[in-house]
């Protein structure tokens, strides 16, 4: 459906009196042809002037349909009489006049449409597109397809209805009774025009699902106002606003106008619209990327490096942590706002990390650049790993949101292995501590341990010691390697915890034990995958 | 791990300092008369009155609601000796009772053997705002030492 017809007239003419743009007119005639919004609209205007000189005796269809491109402009064919051949269309090579959207303005024929508030006007056309090109050129991401999200003001859906109830009327006036009113979306006919634009200066597609978000919020502080009177119209549809954001959203104004009954709406708005005085603003134009998420494995061997900054009461009580060191040049090379980090469990500031090492991984939230080589990855790692002798990174590489949820099972359910250097009060001999080696799927019940009793329910955990390894060092030391389920409180199944871990190598061995170190041997989680690095 | 040993007039007060919170482990110090020699624990009543038993406490969550609160003078249990001595043994400091140590009850020796570790009596958890002010009113080791060591000498 792409042309006008003899019933669109007095639409045409009801829209083009009362300060509505051209292509919010045919948006009303649900013209659905895209590229012909994508004409200037002077053009479009001078088309609908004709249009409406038409002998209104013609029964002729005026067809306005686009040839091929390359032609940029499409002459309407003026015909008095005859049944002439209408379907010809000429291109004429004109250049266009590349307007500033304000100076359409000047022209005292062009008005700030009363419908679209400009938005439809000079906000699709080329200035514009330059204005949000040269802010993301500026801003300096990696992208191959973009997604553009528009905010228009609410009050644009108060005055479509506004004016649609005034065609409305005429049509019924006119004998010529509307059906279902099928208007094209001011949002998808923005789109229409926008996007061809935004994809040839950017180099890259449009693309609904890509991670690099351009986004433009558009406002129009002279009729912020004209949503209230929905307030009163239909209470019930505005929710308490949360933080210091308007009532008036964009849904809730939508869900009212579909509540509120015809009379009602005519009472308290203008219809139709009046034209206002200025056009719409472009507040923000913002990108975003979406974040990419890198993972890996680490090695702690210092006895003094928390995971995560340790600070109290803004002081930090120790220097540096494992995910600063990781992350420091993770954010430079990506360029990112921000980072998580999350990992497959954690160990404590006084406890290395060996074999293997833990898997992590770490959001990059809106990184600028996305791109990265296997050979750039492994220079990255090496790049970390020359910068700290405390942690080391293996398996550096980038990978998939989901598959976060496989490290983080590994937390749960995977097992660990230990090895703890264990101290005595009473005297050892090898003998004494030989058993421990044969014992097979030790069950602990641990209450929560002291040191974490403050931030951790009281509860009753239970846990499995799988095997046991003992090595004799002397009367009073002993070295167990240990492996277990993944939850279990080493330490405390060591010195016992007052008593709250049952049973311990205390009570095992009938004596008070201390644990004096602690390693973690392994973390029996597959993930990420090995790189032969 | 943090552990220090804050001793008040025959209770020891071990406080567990991380981070915010201060938690604390009420047991006897080693003046009291139960860890003299000679004596015999009978019988350990956590039962404090008609209304309150310290064995009902029940805490959920990690605000730990639903624990019993304490104020310093608050009995946690009563404990006779078979010499038909009776000992009430108080919470010294102001906090929500976390749990209390039922090993004793089953093991009473236990408190006698152990009465720093695995014979404590209970866990308390004082309010994050009185984490620190909580043991002011508490002696460190050596003030406890200094103490003892007047006595044996007026003693004498």
């Amino acid at each position: 459906m792409s042309s006008l017809t003899e019933k669109d007239r007095p639409i045409v003419q009801l829209l083009l009196n009362t300060g509505t743009c051209p292509r919010c007119i045919l948006r009303f005639c649900c013209v659905g042809s895209q590229m012909l919004y994508r004409h200037p609209h002077e053009d479009l205007l001078k088309d609908l002037q004709e249009f409406l000189k038409n002998n209104q005796e013609k029964e002729d269809t005026v067809c306005l349909d686009v040839v091929d491109p390359p032609c940029k402009r499409m002459r309407l064919e003026h015909t008095e009489e005859g049944p002439d051949d209408l379907n010809h269309n000429r291109a004429i090579p004109q250049i266009p006049s590349v307007d500033d959207g304000n100076a359409a303005m000047e022209s005292s024929a062009v008005k700030v449409c009363n419908v679209c508030l400009g938005i439809l006007q000079g906000f699709c056309e080329a200035d514009f597109v330059k204005k949000v090109c040269q802010k993301v050129n500026s801003a300096d991401y990696q992208f191959t397809s973009f997604v553009f999200s528009v905010s228009l003001p609410p009050q644009l859906s108060v005055r479509e209805r506004a004016a649609w109830l005034v065609v409305k009327q005429e049509m019924r006036s006119l004998g010529l009774p509307l059906a279902k009113d099928d208007i094209v979306q001011l949002k998808e006919a923005y789109k229409w025009i926008i996007h061809p634009q935004l994809s040839e200066e950017l180099g890259v597609p449009a693309d609904g699902k890509s991670l690099f978000e351009v986004s433009v919020v558009f406002a129009h502080p002279e009729t912020e106002e004209e949503c209230h009177f929905l307030a009163t119209a239909c209470p019930d549809c505005f929710k308490p606003a949360k933080n210091k954001q308007s009532v008036f959203t964009r849904m809730a104004v939508i869900k009212a106008l579909e509540k509120i009954k015809e009379e009602d709406f005519l009472k308290h708005f203008p219809c139709p619209p009046s034209s206002p005085k200025n056009l719409c603003d472009a507040l923000e134009i913002q990108c975003n990327n979406g974040a990419v998420f890198v993972a890996g494995r680490y090695n702690k061997y210092s006895r003094n490096l928390p995971q995560t900054p340790w600070i109290i009461d803004g002081e930090r009580k120790l220097e540096s942590s494992v995910e600063e060191l990781i992350s420091e040049h993770l954010m430079a090379e990506f360029r990112a706002d921000s980072f998580n980090f999350s990992s497959s469990g954690r160990e404590d500031v006084d406890v290395r990390t060996l074999g293997n090492g833990r898997p992590f991984a770490i959001e990059l939230v809106n990184p600028r650049r996305i791109h990265f080589t296997a050979e750039e990855m492994k220079r990255l790692q090496q790049a970390i790993n020359d910068s700290s002798d405390k942690i080391q990174v293996r398996d550096l590489q980038l990978v998939t949101r989901s598959a976060i949820g496989r490290m983080k099972e590994g937390e749960e359910e995977k097992t660990k292995t230990y090895s703890a250097l264990i101290w005595t009060d009473k005297a050892i001999q090898r003998e004494d501590i030989a058993f421990l080696d044969d014992i097979k799927e030790l069950k602990l019940e641990q209450k929560t341990p002291l040191r974490v009793l403050h931030r951790r329910p009281l509860a009753v955990r239970c846990r499995v010691i799988h095997t046991m390894k003992s090595e004799y060092l002397d009367q009073h030391h002993f070295r167990l390697h240990l492996k277990t389920q993944a939850g279990t409180y080493i330490k405390e199944f060591v010195h016992g915890d007052f008593g709250r871990t049952k049973p311990n190598i205390g009570s095992l061995l009938n004596r008070t034990a201390d644990i004096l170190e602690l390693d973690v041997e392994s973390v029996d989680v597959d993930w990420p995958p090995t790189l032969d690095n | 791990a943090d552990v220090k040993g804050r001793p008040c007039e025959d209770f020891c007060v071990l406080q567990h300092s991380n981070r915010r919170v201060a938690i604390c482990v009420i047991t006897l110090a080693e003046a009291h008369p139960l860890l003299q020699s000679g004596k015999t624990i009978k019988n350990i009543n956590y039962q404090i009155s008609a209304n309150c038993s310290r064995l009902q406490n029940k805490v959920s969550g990690k605000s730990k609601r639903g624990a019993q609160f304490l104020t310093e003078l608050a009995p946690l249990c009563r404990i006779s000796s078979s010499d038909g001595e009776e000992y009430t043994i108080y919470s010294c400091i102001r906090g929500r009772l976390i749990e209390v140590n039922e090993n004793i009850l089953s093991n009473p020796a236990l408190l006698q053997e152990k009465p720093s570790t695995e014979g404590y009596i209970a866990v308390v958890l004082p309010k994050f705002e009185e984490s620190k002010s909580v043991t002011q009113g508490l002696l460190t080791q050596k003030e406890y030492e200094e103490v003892l060591l007047k006595r044996r000498n007026s003693a004498s």
